[in-house]
């Protein structure tokens, strides 16, 4: 019997045959092979690598993509659900199959060359090479735009110089999807791992994301082919890769709130003090429905935007109020859930002190809930409040 | 190898089950149906005989349309096909397995694999009613299996010990928890199940040898009363026990 998510509206009855069948493969291997081995490797600071042909196999890569790159060809609701289960697990490993899928499979699916796809696709998806995405910079966080990284033409491809700072899955990537100005204008690059001048040094010392790779990116005049440059200019080629990410993030936060909320259920109705269960309090109960009444909203607006782009008529705009809202209300669960446990919730025997501290880091990556705030307060009143 | 997989569909195991107002079935409203747990043992022993000899799985319900859902499931763990009995559910076992053998006995099937029970009513019949109508030897409760040429061998859990036992193919297997680890289905394979047939074949009725006369709940716990051992208590629960509960 698979995981059933609270669902207080029912959201999860409307999910066709194929989707309901993702949502519990993606939760019965959450639940047999991720929740059982990950505090350990959150304690210890490292990836679970282990899991990467389990995930592969199981097809969390590139699940919207088609199945002649030995994708599954899932729609993005589906995809919505995978997240939604896999950071039910943990955020590092579902930021692990975020960045697979959606910010390296997904930009070479879209602007990449044949041959590039056809070397790349399919080992990505089978899990046999892993790849990381270079926007971000040391000095260039929010304002992508201001980057120093870049390209110069040379006989047969480009030169690349520059660096690039939290980047998932960097020093365990094989190959990088990463933006450079060349001319005065951004546009991608795929680097491969043994470049030479291209090094990805991991990033130490991190309190949330432990079971996840951060690194920083090297690139001191790296030959990339002009094969290797992606069909794309400006910031809506990194942007476009990162409005698919943001949208799993809404999915993926629900799911860690979803987690600290059973926890804090079951933990309410089973810790008794003065002499009955903490579950017949007021102030618990008021806590309890507090994150149900989130989580049910966050479903309800996952479920609507999952059918907004399985459509094709989601704007990147729908996706900013999703993952500013759905990564705002997980946090506030895990920090009430930390709450309803007392003592025990700082404990590794619950998952809610790792799901609190990994949220600190998605609520930054991926468009900060600042950045957010302000595109969507640009669309409403149409003057940008950050430029 | 031909092997025919019967699966069922019941409420999921954590259900808060209740009586219908017709007294005799349980109420659906609200209830999530799964395929029934000992199912999956036997849909995955299924799988793994036809990886190892070659061969199809088919995998067939009698029940009505939600009942597909079971049926996508097994297509989309690695079963071949699927056939819907278009039946609405009952509990009636000869029914169940009279149909399932009118339907058998056209597909020949080598194995014929089912859970040992199904969660909902518990009834354990479905395996040997099945291999009496079609003359078939059946082994219940296998907890493992192997098969070498026509020869069957297969042990099954006994109170206190193990039991091996042999028989010919064609057979009918019931599976025990422990036979296999069910696979979960692959996304990819999810979304190829979509393009495999389900064969619907309307129902082939038969008088119901049975029929359910009443259902009930068990009788909830009562609350109990906390008292002392003072003189003036013990009187009160002695006059409490034959007055109230009419005990003594």
């Amino acid at each position: 019997m698979s995981f059933q998510p609270v669902d207080y509206y029912g959201v999860y009855n409307q999910l066709s045959d194929e989707e309901r069948m993702v949502r519990e493969s993606v939760a019965d291997f959450v639940d047999s092979e991720v929740i059982p081995i990950i505090e350990k490797h959150y304690q210890d600071g490292t990836f679970p690598m282990d899991l990467v042909p389990k995930m592969a196999e199981l097809g969390l890569f590139g699940i919207t993509l088609p199945q002649e790159y030995g994708c599954a060809g899932a729609n993005y609701t589906s995809y919505g659900l995978a997240m939604q289960e896999l950071e039910r697990g943990d955020s590092g490993i579902r930021s692990f199959a975020s960045v697979q899928s959606s910010l390296v499979m997904f930009p070479i699916y879209s602007y990449a060359n044949e041959d590039m796809k056809n070397k790349w696709l399919p080992k990505l998806a089978a899990g046999t090479a892993i790849g990381c995405f270079g926007l971000t910079e040391p000095d260039f966080g929010s304002n992508p735009s201001g980057m120093i990284t870049n390209a110069k033409k040379i006989d047969g491809g480009y030169l690349l110089n520059g660096a690039k700072m939290w980047i998932t899955n960097g020093s365990l990537a094989n190959v990088a999807v990463v933006w450079a100005k060349y001319e005065g204008e951004i546009c991608g690059f795929i680097v491969e791992k043994g470049m030479k001048g291209f090094s990805a040094p991991e990033m130490k010392g991190k309190h949330s994301l432990r079971a996840s790779v951060t690194s920083e990116l090297i690139f001191q005049d790296v030959e990339i082919p002009e094969s290797h440059k992606l069909d794309v200019k400006g910031l809506k080629g990194p942007l476009s890769c990162l409005t698919q990410a943001r949208y799993g993030i809404a999915w993926g936060a629900i799911g860690s709130a979803i987690g600290t909320y059973q926890s804090s259920l079951d933990y309410a109705k089973s810790r008794i003090q003065f002499d009955k269960p903490i579950a017949s309090f007021q102030l618990v109960q008021d806590k309890l429905v507090w994150m149900l009444n989130e989580i049910t909203k966050g479903q309800l607006i996952c479920m609507q935007l999952g059918k907004l782009k399985d459509s094709g008529l989601m704007n990147p705009n729908q996706v900013s109020l999703a993952k500013r809202n759905n990564v705002d209300i997980a946090i506030q669960c895990a920090r009430i859930a930390r709450d309803i446990h007392g003592a025990n919730g700082i404990l590794q025997e619950y998952p809610i002190m790792r799901h609190s501290a990994n949220l600190e880091s998605v609520r930054t990556y991926e468009g900060t809930h600042d950045i957010h705030t302000l595109i969507l307060g640009a669309d409403i009143t149409g003057i940008q409040a950050f430029k | 190898m031909n092997i025919l997989v019967c699966i069922s569909q019941v409420p999921d195991t954590t259900t808060k089950v209740q009586v219908a107002s017709d007294g005799i079935s349980i109420d659906r409203t609200g209830v999530k149906f799964i395929l029934n747990p000992y199912d999956e043992f036997a849909l995955e022993e299924g799988l793994q005989l036809r990886e190892k000899f070659g061969g199809t799985v088919t995998a067939l319900t009698v029940g009505g349309e939600t009942f597909k859902e079971i049926l996508r499931t097994a297509l989309a763990m690695g079963a071949d096909k699927a056939i819907l009995i278009k039946d609405e559910h009952k509990n009636d076992s000869y029914s169940v397995a009279f149909q399932i053998s009118e339907i058998a006995k056209t597909m020949n099937p080598d194995v014929l694999m089912l859970g040992r029970q199904s969660i909902d009513y518990d009834s354990f019949a479905m395996a040997p009613m099945l291999a009496e109508l079609l003359g078939l030897p059946s082994i219940s409760m296998v907890s493992s299996l192997t098969i070498d040429g026509n020869l069957i061998t297969a042990e099954r859990d006994i109170e206190g010990g193990k039991e091996v036992l042999e028989s010919s193919l064609p057979c009918v297997i019931s599976a025990q928890k422990g036979l296999n680890n069910p696979r979960y289905p692959k996304l990819p394979d999810i979304m190829k199940a979509k393009s495999k047939p389900i064969e619907e074949i309307p129902s082939l009725s038969t008088d119901a040898r049975i029929s359910t006369m009443a259902m009930q709940l068990p009788i909830s716990k009562r609350i109990g009363k906390v008292s002392g051992d003072s003189e003036s208590e013990i009187s009160d629960i002695v006059l409490a026990l034959h007055e109230e509960a009419k005990v003594i």
